[in-house]
């Protein structure tokens, strides 16, 4: 039994090859791409809106909001990082039902590619936002005794963003490919719904805690704004 | 005994060991998690949203902790490199 759509090697040339991975994450960025291309091709600010268009809006405007709701800041900087990877990720998911089509998420590289730009936008956010000597800063607070604690964590919470998403979408293809084995009649079906649920599920968890992660390295404010906001606060 | 047979029963066991120990915890824990979440839905019902919402990603973490003990003893029972090594080198 093979335990990812790595060892599916489909075409070889000397030392470059292709395989199942990176044919099917292919497929789904055209998916992707494609489709927002033609949706967004005419865009329309009256009353009436082509389906599409109101598909798309509906998801930005929800995604917005979620963004809003978990870090507490206005989503326009961090919409187009954290909706991608949502979107790939629950795109990548569902196509699961596909016959034939391996989800790109059930294979450690992807997954580990997904966590590493996570690792990458976390201190990119953090230094757009206060600036190298402010984002270094919050390694040291509430003293310099938390800072081996602190690096340890941005590399275990890395690891563990990638394996959570691989373990659970992998683990729903094994699954199924045993109780195949087992009970071909009806209980792979179940189990594929089952799947669909956790994929979206596990597209949920990922956005909103590379959401956390980055609000975490972003909000860090100045002494000075929080004293100008609280007198705004008082004066209404 | 051989190696051979060494490695299999050891592989085997430790997989359905991983499995039992290492779901206990998140059992208890997500059992915990919910019963509080449905007890604060029950008291304040305007704030389901959020709660729900940091359920689900609260149960997602924890969960993941069975789902590290999953790939264990997946990896023991189907990609174990001891086997492999054994059986490429006898």
């Amino acid at each position: 039994m093979e335990l990812s759509p790595d060892s599916t090697i489909l075409w070889q040339w000397g030392p470059v090859k292709l395989n199942a991975t990176i044919l099917y994450t292919w497929i789904v960025m055209a998916i992707l791409v494609i489709g927002s291309w033609l949706s967004t091709r005419q865009l329309s600010d009256q009353t009436k809106l082509t389906r599409r268009q109101n598909l798309l809006e509906t998801l930005v405007s929800y995604m917005n909001n979620q963004i809003r709701s978990t870090s507490r800041q206005e989503p326009g900087r961090f919409l187009p990082f954290v909706g991608t990877l949502f979107l790939f990720i629950a795109f990548s998911n569902s196509l699961e039902i596909v016959p034939g089509f391996e989800p790109p998420t059930g294979s450690l590289s992807t997954t580990a590619a997904l966590a590493i730009c996570v690792f990458i936008a976390v201190p990119f956010y953090g230094i757009l936002q206060g600036g190298v000597a402010g984002y270094l800063k919050h390694y040291i607070k509430p003293s310099i005794f938390m800072l081996p604690f602190e690096i340890i964590g941005e590399f275990s919470r890395t690891l563990a963003l990638a394996v959570r998403l691989y373990g659970n979408i992998m683990s729903g293809t094994i699954i199924v490919g045993i109780l195949l084995s087992l009970a071909p009649l009806f209980f792979p079906i179940v189990m594929q719904v089952l799947g669909l649920l956790i994929g979206l599920i596990q597209a949920y968890i990922f956005a909103v805690l590379a959401m956390v992660y980055i609000a975490s390295a972003t909000s860090i404010r100045s002494r000075k704004d929080f004293a100008q906001e609280k007198a705004i606060k008082g004066d209404e | 005994m051989d190696n051979i047979g060494l490695i299999a029963m050891v592989s085997i066991i430790i997989a359905g060991m991983t499995m039992a120990i290492g779901s206990i915890g998140p059992a208890l824990g997500e059992a915990r998690a919910v019963a509080q979440a449905l007890s604060s839905i029950a008291q304040q019902p305007d704030a389901s949203g959020t709660i729900t919402r940091t359920l689900f990603v609260g149960l997602a973490m924890i969960e993941s902790m069975a789902i590290y003990c999953f790939v264990v003893a997946l990896i023991l029972v189907f990609a174990n490199p001891f086997w492999k090594y054994v059986i490429t080198h006898p």
